[in-house]
């Protein structure tokens, strides 16, 4: 929709200060588009495919020279540019899909499920690629069902309920709202009447046993001080670790709390 | 939602274009119907040389009869294969064009970049289209110089300005059936389905739209005697409706062109004083020009209508691989 593919029934959406409806081909210069599956032409170069896009993108012939190496070799496959597409794996072509946004060099890069395809050893280096891009200054759009892989890349995160966005912000503030802390860590300390201790801290608001004495608490604030002095008087603590909120768990507990709202 | 966008509807076209043309005319799939082209109508053409030479003379336009002539043993003439012949052409350069990028699922790539869907399926169909030509151009090209050759004699400037309109009306024609074969590739998802459709309506006009006329006709027309004999409506109708036929529309179109003689197209109601003060003289070429014009026009039209209708249609389509 972001990029004129489907049309939109209702509300009104700006990209890079544009409104797609209105100047789809000013929003298209600016963003670059990398589908779950992505085509090329098979009996093309991959070369003649990314010219042909750049082409279409409004480089030059000269700019197309230059980027295409870079970006070939940024994403693995400058030993294969001139290869004809047919004889490319799944992954080797998301790679190059993603050396296409690379020539364009976007403000937006919009990635569609892009590591669907991919095996776990290609997925981490397909997400440390976008980084990469991350890192050059492209806003990254990352749409995905992996939320460990969202978590990894993202800064921020939107989760959909029909259609509709219903949460967004960071992990933390995410965390902070689903979860009632945004603050978590994780405790280890020897004695039964740690889970007790821990519980009696104002604003812990959830905890959770792991297992060999290391307990899990959601925070409203950093409390690491308040937890360690009211601990250590009584029980025998080892250390207290930051530890992330799973965007899994936000995931699962909101729609658990979707599912319970309804019945 | 509806809004004015902003930005030339033509950006990206020649990109497009050169591509696509450059694709068609590297595929195996056009050289082995531009070899199939070639080696029927230069058959054709050759036989029908062997026979014109034995009667060189007889006729001031020998290289219209190079054209129109049915040489033994072969059933037909050289505008009677290209009109066989150009529709299958036609169709087998456009019935995968859109739907072959869904299905590559190249489509949401290609039109991720800055170009509107309008120059996608234009430069699809005018590449179709110039690959066409190319390939008209040529075989015109080397049947006149399989004449000059094999005759001995330069064609005349009437008998050039006559094949060069024979030129572009087989390209309009060609054209008729690229658009076709492009709406059926918009419509199908796959394109075997779209093919198939493509040829059915080919089918349905060369074999049976004579029959569908003799059951249309009387329905709207009412019937084709009266008291008095024929009814003028009823031959009216049943031209109008032959003439929704791309293929009637090429065949009067070349036969006024390439048969001088040819004073009207269609019934002509005359007395039998004026019937017999006719004379079978060739018309000149401005006037055959003129008689062929509505058929001509016809024929461009047909192509600009369907593809308009598939261009409305891909504009609603939703591209999302």
């Amino acid at each position: 929709m972001l990029l004129g593919l489907t049309e939109p029934t209702s509300g009104r959406a700006l990209v890079a200060g544009f409104d797609p409806l209105r100047d789809p081909l000013e929003v298209k210069r600016r963003v670059g588009y990398l589908p779950d599956q992505i085509g090329f032409y098979e009996n093309m170069s991959a070369r003649d495919n990314l010219a042909y896009t750049a082409r279409l993108a409004g480089l030059t012939r000269r700019e197309i020279d230059e980027r295409f190496a870079a970006a070939l070799n940024r994403v693995g496959l400058g030993h294969v540019g001139s290869s004809r597409v047919t004889t490319y794996s799944q992954g080797m072509r998301q790679r190059l899909g993603l050396a296409e946004i690379l020539m364009k060099r976007p403000s937006v890069a919009v990635l569609d499920e892009p590591t669907t395809a991919l095996d776990p050893h290609s997925t981490q280096e397909f997400l440390e690629m976008i980084r990469g891009l991350k890192a050059d200054g492209t806003a990254v759009l990352l749409s995905s069902h992996h939320l460990d892989q969202v978590q990894s890349v993202c800064d921020r995160v939107a989760l959909f309920n029909h259609g509709r966005i219903a949460l967004s912000g960071s992990v933390t503030e995410l965390a902070g709202q689903v979860l009632g802390g945004g603050h978590v860590f994780d405790v280890e300390a020897h004695g039964d009447n740690v889970p007790e201790l821990l519980s009696a801290v104002p604003g812990v608001v959830r905890l959770q046993a792991l297992g060999g004495e290391r307990y899990r608490v959601d925070c409203q604030s950093d409390l690491r001080a308040e937890i360690a002095r009211r601990i250590a008087p009584k029980a025998e603590l080892v250390g207290i670790y930051f530890a992330a909120p799973s965007l899994n768990e936000v995931y699962a507990r909101y729609f658990a709390e979707v599912r319970d709202a309804v019945a | 939602m509806q809004s004015h966008r902003r930005g030339s509807p033509w950006t990206g076209l020649g990109t497009v274009l050169a591509k696509e043309a450059a694709d068609h005319l590297s595929s195996a799939r056009m050289r082995i119907l531009e070899g199939l082209v070639f080696l029927t109508a230069l058959y054709s053409a050759f036989s029908a040389i062997r026979s014109i030479r034995a009667t060189i003379g007889e006729s001031p336009f020998l290289f219209l009869r190079l054209l129109t002539m049915e040489p033994d043993p072969l059933p037909f003439s050289f505008i009677g294969l290209l009109g066989f012949l150009i529709p299958l052409v036609g169709i087998a350069l456009a019935f995968d064009a859109i739907n072959g990028e869904f299905n590559r699922r190249t489509l949401s790539r290609v039109l991720a970049q800055p170009i509107y869907r309008d120059a996608l399926l234009l430069g699809k169909f005018l590449a179709g289209l110039l690959s066409l030509t190319i390939a008209l151009v040529s075989l015109w090209l080397l049947v006149i110089g399989l004449g000059l050759l094999l005759l001995g004699l330069p064609p005349s400037t009437e008998e050039m300005i006559r094949m060069l309109g024979f030129l572009v009306a087989t390209i309009a024609y060609g054209g008729v059936w690229l658009a076709i074969a492009l709406l059926f590739s918009v419509l199908f998802r796959a394109p075997a389905t779209a093919a198939l459709a493509a040829l059915g309506v080919w089918l349905v006009f060369s074999l049976f739209w004579t029959f569908i006329g003799q059951i249309v006709t009387p329905l709207v027309a009412g019937p084709a005697e009266g008291v008095l004999g024929p009814r003028i409506e009823y031959i009216n109708a049943a031209e109008v409706i032959d003439r929704l036929s791309p293929n009637t529309l090429y065949a009067e179109s070349t036969q006024a062109l390439l048969q001088p003689t040819t004073r009207a197209l269609g019934p002509v109601l005359v007395t039998l004083n004026e019937a017999r003060s006719m004379l079978p003289a060739p018309l000149p070429v401005t006037q055959s020009f003129i008689l062929i014009w509505p058929q001509l026009t016809g024929l461009l039209a047909g192509m600009i209508v369907i593809f308009a209708i598939a261009y409305v249609f891909f504009q609603r389509q939703e591209i999302r691989a």
